[in-house]
């Protein structure tokens, strides 16, 4: 039964790529792990493919490739401060529901050239795009003024990133990528999209994850600090507490 | 060199934790404050996440105030009684801060809150001790000693009890009332509460200002303790790599305090407490007072 099941799925898929996709992506990373060390300070992410086909370089506009790095969503609430009695204070707030934690968006060329709004929409791509608000309270008229300001904000700490021609293609068969992790990296599924455009459309798309992780020391303290807080507690206060007698005992040492 | 942090998830620059733990240190042994008021912000300013910063910030804080304290016990400057009349009344006063803070965090504006609790006892007490010390400074100056005032209201309270470090026969109901107060306060704003303590002891409780700074440390240890741990079980938010950084500058820094506060007369050491107090306090009232370049903020909702 279950084996009738498999073949059958495997078919549709077999299907489903043949009849989508005369030109289908062969990807490569550089890695397709991030260890988080104690010594991370970023990492660079290449990666690279080729474009495989059954028949001649279509006719027409060039081909383009978008590459897409997501980090883990959060929702997030973004809070504007206006001026009351004087002082500066969070008024409005707006939840916006979907806000990937890490965003970098790199293009063969300008985005919207490369690809057109209605695939943008469909494939959500470009950075405003791939957060979502679902709805501010009826009070405020200007929600879109919330989403542009976590946009500037993040692509200031250089979480969202954007680059245009960021993706070098070659004979229209080659292409290469190279993504800039900053060292402030949250851990989890990387979600990393290719897309070959021709014309503003989207012809093919492959998808894959990148794993970032904490490793060795980093990951020990997390998970004590997650599974037995109190012993971690009183970890840190213990090394406290040792810190603040042995100097003690060292500088009174020291002016004996 | 950059290290990466485990609990607030970014990188940070190692020798720049190691020098503000130190700076911090060396206030500590000086004056006898925690220090909370000013690593906090100052963590918040290299961007560290503001929970993560209060919790670990108060870690730091049992490091250094446990090293000052060590040189003060070595030099008999602490009042143990005194301390723990002290503390009884914090601890009972923390837990009433608590569920304050928990009560203006469901209201949304608890970030406002603690900034105006910051500016208005800030400004208070630098203001009052600035005041104060200046004129002490010249009455020694000009040779004449103010006598101390020996009848008060609070010498008429019951239950007495006797002080002997600190030389002082009072009713133990203005320590537990101050230690209280200071309590509230400190888990309202997130710190220790030293620079509340140290002028409520030397003008509340007419102690010598020798004794209070060993006092204030040896009450500060517990409530920065208890601190810590509530944030460590409750928020996951304490940073055991940050704190290492932040301590080992700090209880080397505090040494040296602690040696810089026995050189200086106890009137330039009231002065100076009072101007780093002033400081702080207008650098928060010009956040509130002046336009953010940067109207808008991004938190995590719950």
């Amino acid at each position: 039964m279950m084996r009738g099941f498999g073949i059958i799925a495997a078919t549709l898929i077999g299907f489903f790529t043949t009849a989508q996709a005369e030109e289908s992506i062969v990807l490569g990373l550089n890695q397709s792990e991030v260890s988080i060390s104690t010594d991370f300070t970023g990492s660079e992410i290449i990666i690279f493919g080729a474009v495989k086909r059954e028949t001649p370089i279509p006719e027409g506009p060039d081909l383009e490739v978008v590459v897409t790095v997501s980090g883990p969503s959060k929702p997030v609430i973004v809070r504007r401060k206006e001026k009351k009695f004087g002082i500066w204070v969070n008024t409005d707030a707006v939840e916006v529901d979907r806000a990937p934690s890490f965003y970098a968006v790199a293009s063969s060329g300008p985005l919207q050239d490369v690809l057109n709004r209605i695939e943008d929409l469909r494939y959500k791509v470009s950075v405003p795009r791939a957060i979502r608000s679902v709805g501010a309270p009826m009070s405020i008229k200007d929600s879109s003024a919330f989403t542009n300001a976590l946009v500037r904000i993040r692509t200031t700490a250089n979480q969202y990133q954007q680059y245009e021609s960021g993706v070098t293609v070659d004979q229209q068969t080659l292409f290469r990528a190279t993504v800039q992790l900053p060292a402030a990296l949250i851990e989890g599924a990387y979600d990393t999209r290719i897309f070959l455009t021709r014309g503003g459309v989207v012809i093919s798309q492959y998808e894959t994850l990148i794993d970032v992780r904490k490793v060795g020391l980093e990951r020990w303290l997390y998970n004590l600090s997650r599974n037995q807080p109190l012993i971690y507690g009183l970890l840190s206060l213990a090394i406290a507490v040792a810190a603040g007698w042995s100097a003690s005992a060292a500088f009174s040492l020291l002016r004996r | 060199m950059q290290i990466y942090l485990p609990i607030a998830e970014i990188s940070v620059n190692a020798f720049l934790l190691l020098g503000l733990g130190g700076i911090v240190g060396i206030l500590s042994g000086m004056f006898g404050v925690g220090g909370g008021f000013l690593i906090t912000p100052l963590l918040f300013f290299i961007g560290i996440p503001p929970a993560v910063a209060v919790a670990t910030g108060a870690n730091q804080i049992v490091a250094s105030s446990v090293s000052a304290l060590l040189v003060h016990l070595k030099r008999k400057t602490v009042d143990l009684r005194m301390g723990s009349v002290l503390l009884a009344g914090g601890l009972v006063g923390a837990a009433g801060g608590v569920v304050i803070f928990n009560y203006l965090k469901s209201l949304g504006q608890v970030d406002l809150l603690v900034n105006l609790c910051y500016v208005i006892f800030l400004g208070i007490i630098g203001g009052l001790m600035l005041i104060e010390s200046i004129n002490a400074l010249y009455k020694t100056r000009s040779g004449k000693r103010q006598p101390r005032k020996k009848h008060t209201w609070i010498q008429k309270l019951p239950f007495k009890m006797r002080f002997r470090v600190t030389g002082l026969y009072i009713s133990v109901i203005p320590p537990l009332l101050v230690g209280a107060f200071v309590g509230l306060l400190a888990a309202i704003m997130g710190v220790g509460g030293g620079f509340i303590m140290v002028p409520a002891m030397i003008y509340l409780l007419g102690m010598p200002t020798k004794v209070v700074v060993g006092t204030s440390l040896f009450q500060i240890i517990f409530v920065a303790a208890f601190t810590t741990l509530l944030h460590a079980t409750t928020n996951y938010t304490v940073d055991i790599v940050l704190a290492i950084l932040l301590l080992i500058g700090g209880v080397i820094g505090a040494q040296f305090g602690t040696t810089l506060g026995t050189k200086l007369k106890a009137e330039q050491l009231r002065i100076l407490l009072a101007l780093l107090v002033l400081l702080v306090c207008a650098k928060l009232a010009l956040d509130l007072l002046l336009q953010p370049s940067e109207l808008y903020s991004i938190g995590f909702s719950s």
